[in-house]
């Protein structure tokens, strides 16, 4: 491939080639502080699927060691959402060493909560909320949960915001990076933030997860537990890869929810989220 | 007279959590989420029974809402479909 960015991000070590330049201006970036993986993990290829598809109306086709066939092509200027998606895919469809839950993560004092819910809940949003209330950002996307010690890995690549949470980060976070805004993506609007330096610097150090919360947005604020059988079954949903890993994704679930209380939260902004998060953890 | 026996324990992983029981079934990979009384059945099956005798032993053991064969023996067939327990 004409272009290569190579990034590690928590234990995981990308390579992205690609078939144009910007994607990878853009990785180079935004990932400019992170690490470089020795060996990669994962290759992402993002590639033309003609030659000249490459200069006329240019699609991004989303390639790589793992692939979901007959995926839709992006247009390049959202060639860096792709090089996400890609390496998103690289983790949904290739990992077997942790298990891997959909889930955001933020840690204070060693305590880690898991956040998991469906696109809109608010896990990115959250997650980037409360980085900026001074909590260790672990990610917005994926946990990686060890089967064999139970902790929780962080995995803080950029932190995905979507359409009305575009705003509300940039006056939380007003000196952050920000990546270009994408617009018209699948999702609608899309602006990635890059994590904090501590979130960068500390994303090799796991955390003993201390809350696993299935947050609601959009709803009057209520709580209420969520018993050991309804997390696992949620989590099991929430995970890409819990099958694939068989018993040790079974240890690794059963440990987690026997261990580590659940709460379901309503919450109709962040501001009361926080509150609710902060007074919980 | 059809005997059930459970799948051989070590082709089993059964944690109970709070109502529900998880079955982790080595053999087939699938993991389970049943409710009483499929776990009791499982541990009253650790020796070969017909269907009036496991009935006799839960009814003796446990309070069953529904002391019914006919409901038994459909329980014991979801069961031997998902291989957790054996017809002889």
């Amino acid at each position: 491939m004409r272009h290569v960015a190579s990034l590690r991000i928590g234990p995981v070590g990308f390579r992205v080639g690609c078939d144009w330049r910007a994607p990878v201006a853009a990785l180079d970036d935004l990932y400019r502080d992170y690490p470089k993986p020795e060996i990669p993990d994962f290759n992402v290829h993002l590639f033309a699927a003609r030659p000249w598809r490459r200069l006329l109306r240019p699609s991004v086709h989303i390639g790589g060691d793992f692939v979901i066939p007959d995926a839709a092509p992006l247009p390049l200027a959202q060639g860096l959402l792709a090089a996400e998606m890609g390496m998103n895919l690289q983790m949904a469809l290739g990992q077997r060493g942790y298990l891997l839950l959909h889930a955001s993560a933020a840690e204070r004092n060693g305590r880690a909560v898991l956040m998991t819910g469906i696109s809109g809940a608010g896990k990115s949003t959250l997650a980037a909320l409360l980085m900026a209330r001074g909590w260790r950002l672990m990610g917005d996307e994926f946990v990686l949960l060890d089967p064999v010690t139970g902790l929780a890995h962080a995995f803080p690549r950029l932190i995905s915001l979507k359409n009305e949470a575009i705003p509300v980060m940039e006056a939380a976070l007003p000196n952050a990076r920000f990546g270009p805004s994408l617009v018209g993506t699948p999702k609608g609007t899309i602006r990635h933030l890059v994590p904090d330096a501590r979130a960068i610097a500390a994303m090799a150090e796991p955390a003993e997860p201390a809350l696993i919360l299935f947050p609601r947005f959009g709803f009057e604020p209520a709580e209420r537990p969520v018993p050991p059988s309804e997390a696992f079954v949620r989590l099991t949903q929430a995970s890409t890869n819990y099958v694939n890993l068989a018993e040790r994704g079974f240890d690794a679930l059963t440990r987690l929810v026997r261990t580590v209380p659940g709460r379901a939260i309503d919450y109709p902004d962040g501001k009361t989220a926080l509150a609710m998060i902060e007074a919980l953890a | 007279m059809t005997l059930y026996r459970a799948a051989p324990a070590a082709t089993l992983r059964i944690v109970p959590l709070d109502a529900l029981t998880l079955i982790y079934h080595r053999a087939s990979g699938i993991t389970h989420v049943v409710d009483a009384p499929v776990p009791e059945i499982l541990e009253a099956l650790a020796e070969p029974l017909g269907i009036d005798l496991l009935l006799a032993r839960l009814a003796a053991g446990y309070d069953l809402l529904d002391a019914d064969p006919a409901a038994l023996a459909a329980r014991l067939d979801e069961l031997a479909a998902a291989g957790l327990v054996e017809r002889l």
